[in-house]
């Protein structure tokens, strides 16, 4: 998987530690502590809460101002009337009306294949017996620690060789599918699938692709739709190989933010409201599906 | 039947092959090589030459540092802080998913737009953090051109976007620890503090060195928020460059791809050796245990 985040999906969620395997310990959801807050954890968590969203409602106040208003002190505390005359700048001008039309195909492309196969390995690692599947699962693993970078130069040289710079396939194809979802589905089909299930599917005579499609794809449906949900917000934040991929005439959200930070665009109002609406979809998807997304980061961190 | 699971497989290591694992071995080979951005068809061999350069070269020790400091000021702050954070998610609260998501929020902007966004409320001139720091008395700094103020800023880029994913990975371990185990230290006496000290961490302890893993890894492939706040030399005076941005300056500003290769391989190599120390100290632990 290429990421150009910390997270390595790779970062991102998370194999449980192997330390954990021995200790098989009941696991009571909440059983940990019940304590009730008290009125301190509420200021201390409302402190948090206003460091984690003040970026993001600035930049919003930000983007509803002018370039001029933002170079004088103090900076703007409330919203002012130029929102949607900058957005539409951004939209326009910048060209982020196409990046974010790129970066929808391309996202919702690479959320499709990687929860497609990232089910079907996934599968086969928590409930099929074929030789060599824990070296290949600890493989598959292990890739998640390489950084993108040791791809980009090959990657770059070839893409150029096959006369597909600037394409969008380039920053499709090699995150069709990933480590990190091949692992998060086995996770969870390790223990949402019953074995006997399967058996008794086949018992009734169906192949592989029927099992798969009337057993696996039901049992891991919640997780799928979980997975879908991680992969989108990473592959349409994925920064390293997109912006060595591709330029400003064909970008993703991100290249074309990169481009607004690289300064061809000198009005920081412009430039806010680019970011604002980069990340808008991200926002809806959170407001939306926060409980799952949430869920899905919990549990992609104790299963096992 | 027999045949299935390798099919089941073979996406994933298709796809893992082509653009992992054959490009990897590839960034070796071509380190070894002159490979310019102006003339790509043209591949020389030079042996070594590239990596005897990055030694004798003060960009890439000044970028190795950097990586390094950034390194542990973004992420011994944002664990301890996840640490915290997990610790009051875990009682019994109001609206505890509401919590959660909005802690997680910040995981949803992009490196990109949230390094814009941080650029402007650094700024020298009318930003919103100088002027929040004269209220208690500080001079407007200088942050993309001081030497310790950019890599400040560049850190508190990653914390922000990561600590709220690292509580929730933290949480989930909490929630995992059997309650008697803290019935039976209360009976004992223990207070809260001594609970969390005697109880919570070192139930944490494998979960915690999963995130220093994770977030090692994640920081010595940092790239954008440097590159983003700063330029591809990351501040006028190297200051913030880490060895991803060095990579991608040789590589793609400057030209030279064979170096950029060498580059990627020497981050590759450390984080070998990461690893390695990371499972000698994994075993100490268990064999301790």
């Amino acid at each position: 998987m290429t990421t150009s985040d910390l997270t390595l999906p790779q970062v991102d969620p998370a194999p449980k530690p192997k330390g954990d395997r021995g200790s098989r310990r009941p696991r009571m959801i909440g059983a940990g502590r019940q304590l009730h807050a008290g009125p301190i954890t509420y200021v201390v968590l409302a402190v948090f809460s206003l460091i984690s969203l003040a970026p993001l409602l600035w930049t919003a106040i930000a983007a509803s101002r002018d370039n001029t208003r933002l170079a004088q002190t103090p900076p703007p505390l409330w919203f002012g009337a130029n929102l949607f005359k900058n957005m539409q700048a951004a939209w326009d001008e910048v060209g982020l009306g196409t990046a974010m039309l790129n970066s929808t195909l391309v996202a919702g492309t690479i959320t499709i294949s990687t929860v497609l196969f990232s089910t079907l390995a996934g599968f086969a690692f928590a409930k099929l017996r074929f030789k060599f599947s824990s070296a290949l699962l600890l493989l598959t693993i292990g890739t998640m620690m390489i950084p993108p970078q040791l791809a980009v130069v090959p990657l770059y040289l070839w893409m150029a060789d096959l006369g597909w710079s600037n394409q969008l396939q380039t920053v499709i194809l090699p995150t069709l599918v990933t480590a990190f979802g091949t692992f998060f589905m086995r996770q969870y089909l390790v223990q949402a699938l019953p074995t006997e299930l399967i058996e008794a599917a086949r018992m009734d005579g169906a192949n592989s692709l029927r099992v798969v499609w009337h057993v696996v794809f039901p049992a891991a449906r919640p997780a799928m739709a979980v997975l879908g949900l991680l992969t989108f917000v990473f592959a349409w934040n994925d920064f390293l190989w997109p912006i060595i991929a591709l330029n400003q005439q064909n970008p993703t959200v991100q290249v074309a933010l990169n481009g607004l930070g690289t300064g061809y665009v000198p009005d920081q109002a412009v430039i806010m409201a680019g970011a604002l609406l980069g990340t808008l979809p991200l926002l809806i998807a959170f407001l939306l599906f926060g409980k799952q997304i949430v869920g899905g980061i919990m549990n992609g961190a104790i299963k096992g | 039947m027999k045949a299935s699971p390798y099919a089941f497989i073979t996406p994933f290591f298709l796809v893992f092959g082509a653009f992992g694992l054959v490009p990897l071995l590839y960034t070796g080979w071509y380190s070894l090589h002159s490979v310019q951005l102006s003339s790509l068809d043209k591949q020389t061999w030079v042996g070594l030459e590239n990596y005897k350069n990055l030694w004798s070269s003060d960009f890439f020790w000044n970028a190795l540092k950097n990586t390094f400091t950034i390194g542990l000021i973004s992420t011994v702050p944002q664990l301890l802080l996840a640490l915290g954070i997990a610790h009051l998610l875990n009682y019994k609260l109001r609206g505890s998913t509401l919590w959660r998501v909005v802690m997680l929020t910040p995981y949803a902007t992009s490196v990109a737009a949230a390094t814009l966004v941080f650029t402007l409320l650094y700024s020298w001139d009318g930003g919103m953090i100088n002027w929040l720091l004269h209220f208690v008395g500080v001079d407007p700094i200088n942050w993309r051109e001081s030497d310790w103020g950019g890599q400040f800023a560049v850190s508190s880029i990653v914390i922000w976007r990561w600590t709220g994913y690292n509580a929730l990975i933290y949480l989930a371990a909490m929630q995992a620890i059997p309650a008697d185990l803290y019935e039976s230290t209360a009976l004992d006496g223990a207070n809260r503090w001594q609970q969390f000290r005697h109880v919570t961490i070192p139930m944490l302890r494998p979960t915690i060195l999963f995130t220093v893993v994770v977030s090692t890894i994640g920081a010595t492939q940092l790239f954008g928020e440097p590159l983003l706040f700063g330029g591809s030399k990351g501040g006028s005076e190297h200051q913030y460059q880490t060895l991803g941005l060095y990579m991608y300056d040789q590589g793609w500003i400057i030209g030279n791809l064979g170096k950029a290769s060498a580059i990627a391989w020497s981050m590759f190599l450390i984080l070998l050796i990461v690893a390695a120390v990371n499972m000698l100290v994994n075993r100490r632990l268990r064999k301790s245990q």
